[in-house]
């Protein structure tokens, strides 16, 4: 009986000795382990042997069974490990290949600007309030302290479409309409499109501003200036200051020139601003006492302050855009750049 | 406003750098734009004497040997003609920059360095100059207008440096005077300030005049336009003598751009930039009547103006009249006919106050803009034209070019204004404002700085404002002199700690919009910005014809160019534009949206607010086709939660084939085609562009709150049906027939379409997939019948059969 174990045990050797995938591997398994494999065969047989032999003999067929069994899971486990292997080998595929996805579209850079804007401003308290393109002489100039023979007038050359109708040279026209409308606290914040007779590198026809105007008891301009010091470091770097220097808006006093320190260059001098370490961002100032008047506000109990950017100045600063007309293009492979 | 400093220093005892004083200007407000130093080119020129000087046989040279002190004594070469043993004159040391001239000595080309040469074989340490060569001329330096060499005094010590003899140490500063603050449109004006910042005293320029008494036949002055014109003042000068202007003189009017023509016009220029106050002055013989009138000239009236310029002017231009003709354009310019020439010899010196838009609208309406008319345009103050005047006569008894009479005249209607403005600020209040606290004595010691006349009562200043500052109105003007001074640094940011709070925010329509936006990105769509404007050539290339709604777009009066001189009634002709451009620049495909404006008129001529509507216009070309395009505006409806529903229409711009109307609720909102093939024939475009247009605003009030429906209880069934029907049926028809057999259909959904062969010709195939939600139980049983039913409609309505 031995020896028929061991030639078994030496021709199962044999058949895995060369044995290259799993598959065929299984088959020289069941063909011993199988139900009518060469050791299953063994096991029938035992009814024939002597009662007294059968328990060494089942001893001996159990280890033959337990042996066998391990040696083809091991065989099994080694094939098993190779052939996922040579599957990963052939399924690997270059990494590196460009990935899919459908191609997103992107907002205009002022749009960007615009949104970056409100949302810093809306967390402020402001509300956002868009008023007409298309003004009267009484909201864009009158009613902001600027008479008719005012020669703030000159400043912004002005489009009239009829006598008293003209495309609003400034969004504090806005102001006005909210002033008359709604008594203080007002935080408001008023962007939109404004129109210049001006045409040329630096200047657009049409551009947009954002407009901002507080009224409440006791503003100050300390508290314009605390409010700009949090915008400029919000939308420009942490590192960014601001600098306030004395103007003239027909509609504040005092008003000012608002100038933020270098984010470029950090203030040291570069070209972006043109080695003074400072730039121009917006102007500001205390809401003129006569305007608050004219809106039906007592300037006696209440103080406010005003200020207004231009949107495409800041989009071009922020982003480095070197001519305000790719703005109004529409060229895809501009547009495309503001995926962001 | 041009300043130099050579001149401000007539004023106040500037101690400080250029540099500084330009950083102390910005920090008060008034930004120095450039800062020119005049003789920036020039380095390395000394004053030389011509110790020896030897003519070279055959050649215009001279070889001389000039002392230039410490410097050393070089042999230079010499071409000018005037050059002699004995003179100075500058000389430009081996390494010195100075300015090449052309052939003619004249023109200036460019800056060069002196080297060590030679010329025709004669060594040439250095180089003799003329004043050209240095940049100067004879009205910033005696003769240094003549081509040869520029001969100096012979008091000057060889060897010193010639920038500071010939002034070519002077700096200009270019100053942006902010529009509130007119009366710094003067050099005193700026020295004004200059002083208040440096802390020192301001020396007023001298008034003082001795007026020969005499029996002098009186001159008529006539205000006829008192609204226009408040003051007018005239003073009579005799034994006029048209000499030349001293050399001090010439050279402040040359280093402000000023050429000097003889004194008594310099005197009315000089004037002008030291006060700010336009003069004129009339040659007395040709004022006829000897009187002068200030009135509104008659429609059609004309004048020759100094320029030889000829002018037809109207009732809004003031002129200047004497008893027969106009004389002068009020604050413009001055009539050719009583100008001032070399004989003349008795003068009618002008200073007056002409209103800022009268002076402005004569200006713009005649093209006619002067130094004159730019400062009244600013605006002038009697307390300035006062002293103008003053300050003229005392010019001319300076310079000796006629005896100033006690013949004065001035007119000071009922709308001239020279009482002294006091007023009160509080001290409290100003610090209320600015939100710091400034000490009191601090804000009296700045406002008497500034001129201001000051008395501090308890909480009270009671100030007396200085006659030329007509902009000071309130407390806050107060507060910005007072800040403006004491200094920006000191605003410490605070967040308005007393204010209320608010909520800020995004309205509903702004999230809206967000979102839209946000939705066409996502599908691959660029955002775009155009101009709201555009030509009437826009309409005609998208064939709109003359009578259609579209061409009641509102003109621009004063349009920039016919370009952009309507207001927009569509956006497609700005989407097209973009398209075009982008297919020229080899962009061959793209995709863009513009949620932008239109213009409506309500009434022409316009009298009222347009309508001002929101439109979104898309826009695709290359790849996307009519369906893609549509495709996306199903998804727009999706997202106001509710449904378009489209028909075949057409458009003069778009194909008449491939356009439909977007119609949301028996309204219509838009459309969208494809471009014409003709359009696109005449701009040569390379692909197919398809346009859509959405009246936003109208979209928005069908915009359905968004709610959740139930699930349903019992399972979704669904069924595809192949139908053959005849070519013109259209999808829509066929799934309303659908819908309307069956209440259980909740979808259905066209997903293929065939004709060919196999269906035979004028027919086409077209199969749905068709679901049907139950209601109250399970329906799977009454499928067949539902289809049944639905089959029988199609075949009865349409004569549609199964496939």
């Amino acid at each position: 009986m031995q020896d028929k174990i061991n030639e078994i045990e030496k021709s199962i050797d044999e058949a895995v000795k060369d044995v290259q995938s799993s598959k065929t591997l299984q088959e020289i398994k069941l063909k011993f382990l199988g139900k009518t494999g060469v050791i299953s065969s063994l096991m029938k047989n035992m009814r024939d042997v002597p009662p007294e032999q059968r328990p060494s003999m089942g001893k001996v067929l159990n280890a033959l069974r337990q042996w066998s069994e391990e040696k083809f899971a091991a065989i099994e486990k080694r094939l098993k490990e190779f052939e996922l292997k040579r599957k990963y080998d052939e399924e690997q595929i270059d990494v590196t290949l460009p990935g899919r996805c459908p191609a997103d579209g992107a907002l205009h850079p002022n749009t960007l600007i615009r949104n970056e804007l409100i949302s810093i401003f809306a967390g402020m308290g402001f509300e956002v309030y868009e008023g007409p393109e298309i003004e009267n002489d009484y909201y864009n100039f009158t009613a902001l302290n600027t008479p008719a023979d005012h020669p703030a007038r000159d400043m912004q050359d002005t489009f009239y479409l009829a006598k008293d109708l003209l495309l609003r040279t400034q969004t504090s026209a806005g102001q006005i309409r909210v002033m008359e409308n709604k008594k203080p606290p007002i935080k408001i914040l008023s962007p939109g499109k404004v129109y210049r007779s001006d045409d040329d590198a630096t200047h657009s026809p049409m551009f947009s501003q954002m407009e901002g105007l507080v009224v409440d008891k006791g503003i100050t301009l300390c508290d314009l200036k605390g409010m700009l010091d949090e915008f400029a470091r919000k939308i420009f770097g942490e590192n960014v200051k601001t600098r306030l220097r004395p103007s003239y808006f027909p509609f504040t006093e005092p008003s000012v020139e608002v100038d933020v320190s270098c984010f470029e260059c950090g203030g040291k001098g570069c070209r972006l601003c043109k080695g003074t370490g400072w730039i121009e961002v917006l102007g500001a100032g205390m809401v003129n006492r006569r305007v608050l008047e004219g809106c039906g506000i007592n300037p006696d109990e209440y103080t406010g302050f005003a200020f207004g950017m231009g949107i495409e100045r800041i989009a071009m600063l922020k982003f480095g855009i070197n001519n305000m007309k790719l703005l109004f293009e529409g060229d895809t492979r501009f547009l495309k750049q503001f995926k962001v | 406003m041009k300043a130099p400093l050579s001149w401000l220093k007539e004023y106040v005892d500037i101690d400080v750098t250029a540099e500084r004083l330009q950083e102390l200007l910005f920090s008060c407000g008034f930004e120095v734009e450039e800062l020119i130093n005049i003789g920036k080119d020039i380095s390395g020129v000394v004053v030389g004497e011509v110790v020896e000087c030897e003519p070279v046989e055959g050649t215009h040279l001279h070889v001389c040997k000039v002392d230039c002190g410490d410097k050393g004594i070089f042999n230079i070469c010499c071409g000018a003609d005037n050059v002699k043993k004995g003179i100075k004159a500058p000389c430009a040391l081996v390494g010195a920059t100075v300015y090449a001239t052309a052939k003619d000595h004249i023109t200036i080309e460019g800056v060069t360095t002196i080297k060590k040469g030679k010329l025709r074989g004669i060594e040439s340490e250095g180089m003799l100059c003329s004043g050209i060569e240095l940049g100067v001329n004879g009205d910033m330096y005696e003769g240094a207008d003549y081509c040869g060499l520029l001969l100096l005094p012979s008091s000057l010590k060889n060897g010193e440096d010639v920038k500071a003899v010939i002034g070519l140490d002077d700096y200009i500063f270019d100053i942006g005077v902010t529009a509130n603050r007119p009366d710094c449109q003067s050099i005193f004006g700026i020295a004004r300030e200059v002083a208040a910042v440096l802390q020192k005293d301001v020396k007023e320029p001298a008034y003082n005049y001795t007026a020969a008494k005499g029996n002098y036949e009186s001159i008529k002055i006539t205000d006829s336009a008192p609204d226009v014109c408040p003051r007018y003042i005239g003073h009579y000068v005799k034994d006029v003598k048209c000499i030349s202007s001293p050399m001090w003189l010439k050279r402040r009017l040359a280093l402000c751009g000023l050429r000097s023509i003889n004194a008594v016009v310099d005197i009315t220029n000089y004037v002008l930039l030291e006060l700010g106050q336009p003069m004129h002055a009339f040659d007395m013989r040709t004022i006829e009547g000897r009187e002068i009138n200030v009135r509104r000239a008659r429609d059609g009236e004309t004048i020759i103006t100094l320029d030889g310029n000829e002018f037809k002017m109207n009732n809004e231009n003031l002129v200047i009249c004497d008893g027969k003709k106009p004389v002068a354009i009020a604050g413009v310019m001055g009539g050719q006919n009583s100008e001032i020439r070399e004989d003349t010899t008795e003068v009618l010196f002008e200073a007056a106050k002409f209103a800022r838009d009268s002076v402005r609208k004569t200006a713009r309406t005649l093209g006619q803009h002067t130094d004159s008319s730019a400062m009244f345009e600013k605006g002038v103050n009697e307390y300035t034209t006062e002293r103008a005047m003053k300050r003229a006569l005392h010019l001319i008894e300076e310079l000796g070019c006629g005896t100033v009479t006690d013949l004065h005249i001035d007119v000071k209607t009922k709308n001239s204004h020279t009482a002294e403005k006091t007023m009160r600020a509080s001290v409290s209040k100003i610090n209320a404002l600015l939100g710091i606290q400034v000490p009191e004595s601090e804000m009296v010691n700045i406002l008497k700085r500034l001129n201001f006349g000051v008395k501090l009562c308890d909480d009270e200043l009671d100030l007396t404002v200085p006659g030329y500052r007509e902009d000071i109105d309130g407390y806050p003007d107060i507060a910005e002199e007072v800040i403006r001074f004491y200094g920006y640094e000191n605003i410490k940011g605070t967040f308005m700690p007393s204010a209320a709070v608010t909520n800020g925010g995004l309205s509903e329509d702004q999230k809206t919009e967000a979102a839209l936006k946000s939705r066409l990105v996502g599908k691959g769509f660029y955002e775009i910005s155009t101009y709201s404007f555009y030509s009437p050539k826009d309409l005609d290339t998208m064939l709109i014809p003359a009578d259609a709604a579209e061409r009641k777009a509102i003109r621009i009066l004063n349009p920039i160019s016919e370009d952009l001189s309507i207001m927009r009634t569509t956006l497609a002709p700005s989407m097209l534009n973009v398209i075009v451009r982008n297919l020229r620049r080899g962009n061959m495909e793209g995709k863009l949206f513009e949620l932008g404006k239109i213009y409506l008129a309500k009434n022409n001529p316009l009298s009222d607010f347009p309508e001002e509507k929101n439109v979104l216009a898309l826009g695709v070309w290359g790849k996307s086709d009519f369906f893609d395009l549509k495709g996306i505006t199903e998804n727009i409806a999706g997202l106001f939660n509710t449904r378009f529903e489209y028909e075949r229409c057409e458009k003069p711009f778009l194909h008449p084939g491939i356009t439909a109307k977007i119609i949301c609720e028996d309204e219509e909102l838009g459309y969208l085609g494809m471009l014409s093939p003709e359009i696109a024939e005449s701009l040569a475009l390379e692909r197919f562009a398809y346009i859509c247009e959405i009246a936003y605003d109208k979209l928005l009030k069908h915009a359905k709150a968004f709610k959740y429906s139930p699930l349903p209880k019992f399972t979704e069934v669904s069924r595809d049906l192949a139908l053959t029907c005849e070519t013109g049926i259209t999808c829509a028809e066929i799934e309303k027939e659908i819908y309307s057999a069956c209440k259980y259909v909740t979808d259905v959904r066209l997903f293929d379409v065939y004709a060919g062969e196999q269906i035979g010709s004028g027919k086409k195939s077209m199969a749905f997939k068709i679901t049907f939600t139950p209601k109250d139980g399970p329906i799977d049983d009454k499928i067949d019948g539902f289809v049944k039913k639905i089959l029988n409609n199609l075949k009865f309505k349409l004569n549609i059969t199964l496939r």
